[in-house]
């Protein structure tokens, strides 16, 4: 049961990074970038939907993969499914 | 010492280095041929997966190519960054728990079927060949253009290098050669990145100079007074000549939507990429890894469009209205400088004197069709005009523009337009050999293991001893490597064509097929090969239909939904979820065992044991 218990908080987390994932790349930078670039990111230059399309979400893709690396560590701990 | 000397020396430097890895890093074992053992270092196999991934075309192309294309180029990057993500997230880990060699292994024993493992062998071959094409003729051309040897001679040498380490070393050569071609490639890229921001923002980080006001010593020039930051300014240049606006886009929604898509997917479907997170330790460590991988290629990925739209406010400025002849005359306006002339008798910029001025005058729309046609070669100088530019024999388009400019240039011209001295010239030259020599090894170790492992071993011989099978690897990664250069010295007309195939395929076939193994315990058999034939045909028979069949139908209006045949493998990938799940659900679940496999990728405990290095 512990192994199915660890599969479904590994998919809350999944859905929880992936729309993340999602509202950075093809939210903000795609569908709604034209309404975003009525506005500058705060103290630059950037139009915001243009800065996500071009640097925001990719330091957000990294961010991200961190946060899943430590979520997933303390997961399989919890579960006891680490490998060590 | 001139740029050429520094370019054998730099250039001689680094190929000496990744030798003298090679011949440390020998490979004993199949299993250290196919995944370096699996005792990699996370962060090692990090900026080895960097440099596999960024090729020749991200190295050199890529900020030429957001230059050109501003808003629209952000597909590339987004679309080469995100599919990080999903790897992380939803293949690396599970991969690495099930712990075979190559991304057919998955396919073939997950879905219990030979056929299925066919099917993944040929996308393999097929993916890698076309991607290793464009990486040594990348080769060929860094030399043609800087050593002055011809393209052949070029890609035999890069040949003769890839060759020595990759069949030597195979994943363990190739893995510690790519951490040191990484660290040459960036170095490479950066370098004049941040002098030239320096030069147009005041700000040393290219990555927040982009976004800063127009300030140093051309910054301040190009400003003219004003306080004004560089993107609104290159907006209103954009504005003054024709240009659609830098910052927002002009391709359709639907289209840019799909080409991202499809990048990221494609991204995460790709076997070099994917094999990459067999060669670490633990689970754990391929998750990290790959985080590492994305943080190494972002360097690149933000600062390429940082220097992309620096370039171009740096261009239309300095070329716009410029007189081509030196003149004696006291005349205040500029005249066009020396890299432009190089760079012209390269070939890759022309100009056409439309209305006589003697001055450049750059707009919106192509000068003429199709790439200049020069009348004689640079030295001739009956081939040149009035003002001494060289004559091209392509008929002028009827629009305003005078000026071609071939986008490879933006990042190979930098350290010129910048006016750096000549070592960093070399370095560039270094830097974009680092970047296509890794991603091809990187390809040819795939095909090599497809041929060896994926075909002879698991399907046709699997009593074939070790030894002979490390060997059948050695040959089938040399005859990779003797066929790749051959394409990269007669280059297929059609290999930038194809380019939208390698993405459309791994991501209408490999990604769904995979996903589906790890988090559909009843995908089945016959789900999974439906899945991936209906994906690979669909999106196979739109890309052909417009490149080769009715390439004169290629525009929006005849694509369906507006989506290209770059965005297409998207879609693709929908069919191929769509047709597995429902095949899946008609047919009889996969027997226990397998089901069994399945919950057991699922969790990291009991990984295959590693070896350390």
């Amino acid at each position: 049961m512990a192994a199915r218990a660890y599969w479904r908080a590994n998919l809350r987390l999944l859905g929880l990074l992936l729309s993340i994932w999602f509202a950075v790349s093809f939210g903000c930078g795609i569908l709604f970038a034209e309404p975003l670039n009525e506005y500058q990111l705060p103290g630059t230059g950037f139009p915001l939907g243009f800065w996500f399309a071009q640097a925001g979400s990719i330091y957000t893709f990294c961010v991200l993969i961190f946060v899943y690396v430590v979520a997933m560590k303390r997961l399989d701990r919890r579960y006891g499914v680490s490998e060590d | 010492m001139d740029v050429k000397s520094w370019t054998f020396l730099i250039v001689g430097l680094t190929f000496a280095l990744y030798i003298a890895i090679a011949i440390w890093a020998r490979a004993g074992s199949t299993r250290e041929f196919y995944v370096a053992g699996g005792g990699v270092h996370p962060v090692a196999n990090g900026m080895a997966t960097a440099a596999d991934w960024m090729s020749a075309a991200s190295f050199i192309s890529m900020a030429g190519l957001i230059s050109f294309m501003g808003y629209d180029g952000s597909v590339y990057l987004m679309g080469w960054t995100g599919g990080y993500v999903l790897l992380a997230l939803l293949l690396a880990p599970y991969l690495r728990k099930f712990g075979r060699f190559t991304v057919p292994d998955f396919v073939g024993d997950r879905y219990y079927s030979r056929t299925a493992r066919l099917v993944a062998v040929v996308c393999a071959i097929f993916v890698s060949f076309t991607y290793v094409a464009g990486q040594m003729r990348g080769v060929g051309v860094v030399f043609g253009r800087f050593l002055e040897v011809p393209v052949e001679t070029g890609v035999v040498i890069g040949m003769g290098v890839v060759l020595f380490y990759a069949v030597l070393g195979g994943m363990k050569g190739i893995t510690y050669t790519q951490v040191a071609q990484y660290c040459v490639l960036i170095f490479a890229f950066m370098v004049p990145a941040i002098f030239i921001s320096i030069l147009m923002t005041g700000v040393a980080v290219p990555q927040l100079g982009f976004g800063s006001n127009l300030a140093g010593e051309v910054g301040s020039r190009i400003a003219g007074g004003e306080t004004i930051s560089l993107l609104a300014k290159l907006d209103g240049l954009h504005a003054e000549l024709g240009f659609a606006p830098y910052t927002s886009g002009s391709k359709g929604l639907v289209d840019v939507f799909c080409i991202t898509l499809a990048l990221m997917v494609g991204t995460a479907g790709l076997p070099h990429v994917i094999i990459r997170f067999y060669t670490v330790p633990r689970v754990r460590d391929a998750r990290t890894s790959a985080g590492w991988a994305l943080l190494f290629i972002a360097v690149l990925y933000t600062a390429a469009p940082a220097v992309g739209a620096f370039a171009r406010t740096n261009l239309i400025d300095v070329v716009e209205g410029a007189r081509y002849a030196e003149s004696s005359e006291t005349d205040a306006a500029k005249t066009i400088p020396a890299w432009f002339k190089n760079w012209e008798n390269s070939g890759l910029i022309a100009w056409v004197d439309k209305d006589g001025d003697g001055r450049v005058r750059y707009r919106s729309g192509a000068p003429f069709d199709g790439k200049p046609a020069f009348e004689s070669g640079p030295t001739d100088e009956a081939g040149r005009g009035v003002s001494g530019e060289r004559l091209v024999t392509n008929a002028p388009s009827a629009g305003e523009n005078e000026l071609y400019i071939d986008r490879d240039i933006m990042v190979l011209a930098n350290p010129e337009i910048a006016g750096l001295p000549n070592w960093v010239i070399a370095l560039v030259a270094a830097g974009g050999l680092a970047a296509a020599l890794s991603t091809a090894a990187g390809l040819l170790l795939v095909i090599s293991t497809a041929v060896s492992h994926d075909l002879l071993k698991r399907t046709f011989f699997p009593q074939i001893r070790e030894s002979r099978e490390l060997a059948a690897a050695r040959i089938s990664a040399g005859v990779a490597v003797i066929f790749a250069g051959l394409l990269g010295i007669y280059p297929p007309g059609f290999v930038a064509q194809v380019v939208a195939f390698a993405f459309g395929l791994a991501a209408s076939s490999f990604f769904p097929a995979i996903l589906l193994g790890i988090f559909s315990r009843r995908m089945n058999r016959e789900g999974a090969i439906s899945g991936m034939v209906a994906g690979i045909t669909f999106t196979a028979g739109y890309i052909v239909w417009f490149k080769f069949v009715a390439p004169e139908t290629n525009t929006a209006e005849h694509w369906w939904f507006g989506i290209s045949p770059e965005g297409i493998g998207a879609l693709g990938m929908a069919l191929n979820f769509a047709v597995a799940i429902a095949v899946a659900k008609f047919t009889p679940p996969p027997p226990p065992e397998i089901q069994a496999l399945v919950s057991s990728v699922r969790v990291p405990k009991g990984a295959g044991g590693a070896q350390a290095h």
